[in-house]
């Protein structure tokens, strides 16, 4: 049983999202936060590009990473939201919240671990024809998905409308 | 040698329950924002590995993943809007000071 260069850079990957992701909800400063959820958008990416989706990998990149993170990082100057981080919360409160975050990790992994997955493995880098995810995407059979697609087009026009709308001055 | 699957269902599992201790800690609303970021982006990973582990000729999950994508990025974008004109009322934007809707 070798280990694969895959496997290698899966499980650094993997480890810089787990401790990437509990460091944007536990630091401080929130423009570490917002730099620490940026890292774990990377993670999602390149996980996506082992499992062969490069085109959702791709589009990870540009929407999430390139544009909703720069969206925060403006927002949170805008707002000087690193001015006013003071996060004391009680401490039975706090102490509440732990407890359930660590019962339901508990019980998801019990669950997980539990199921039989284990012996499945994801066949690696078989990666899609891009003539094949253009054609279910804007195809009208079964298993195509030119409705959502649009559904999605007026979502995010009706989104742009009313961003612009609630943000403007009066 | 193939990647488990369980492999990327526990780092989805680490990223949700990180989303769901921030969302109940934080009190900046950008930062509960973050934290809801982390939640759907733990669901995209299983959407998109459970597509390569049960049907890797089908590709479902692949574009319920992109459709989450375009969902949370609009959710995004009305969010930070809200909350930009909660703090030019305001001049805050913790939860605990936005209140006038308590009557």
């Amino acid at each position: 049983m070798e280990i694969t260069l895959q496997q290698v850079i899966f499980g650094i990957v993997a480890l810089m999202m787990m401790v990437c992701s509990v460091l944007a909800v536990t630091t401080g400063k929130i423009l570490r936060a917002a730099t620490a959820l940026l890292f774990v958008l990377f993670g999602t990416a390149v996980f996506y590009f082992i499992l062969g989706y490069t085109y959702l990998g791709a589009v990870q990149l540009s929407v999430y990473a390139g544009g909703i993170v720069v969206l925060y990082v403006f927002s949170i100057l805008l707002t000087r939201s690193d001015k006013n981080m003071n996060e004391r919360i009680p401490r039975g409160r706090w102490f509440a919240a732990l407890a359930t975050t660590l019962a339901g990790f508990a019980l998801l992994v019990f669950l997980l671990l539990g199921h039989g997955f284990t012996l499945g493995g994801i066949p690696a880098l078989q990666e899609l024809d891009p003539a094949a995810i253009g054609e279910a995407l804007i195809g009208m059979g079964k298993y195509q998905f030119v409705l959502p697609f649009e559904a999605v087009s007026v979502l995010l026009l009706a989104c742009m409308i009313g961003a612009i709308l609630i943000a403007r001055k009066h | 040698m193939d990647i488990n699957v369980i492999c990327y269902l526990l780092v989805g599992a680490v990223m949700l329950f990180a989303g769901v201790y921030g969302f109940f800690t934080r009190r900046n609303l950008l930062a509960t924002l973050i934290s809801v970021e982390l939640m759907l982006n733990a669901a995209n990973i299983n959407f998109a590995a459970f597509n390569r582990y049960l049907f890797p000729g089908a590709l479902e999950g692949h574009f319920f993943t992109l459709f989450g994508i375009a969902v949370s990025a609009a959710e995004t974008a009305v969010g930070i809007a809200i909350m930009i004109n909660v703090y030019r009322n305001v001049r805050n934007i913790q939860t605990d000071d936005i209140s006038d809707l308590k009557g």
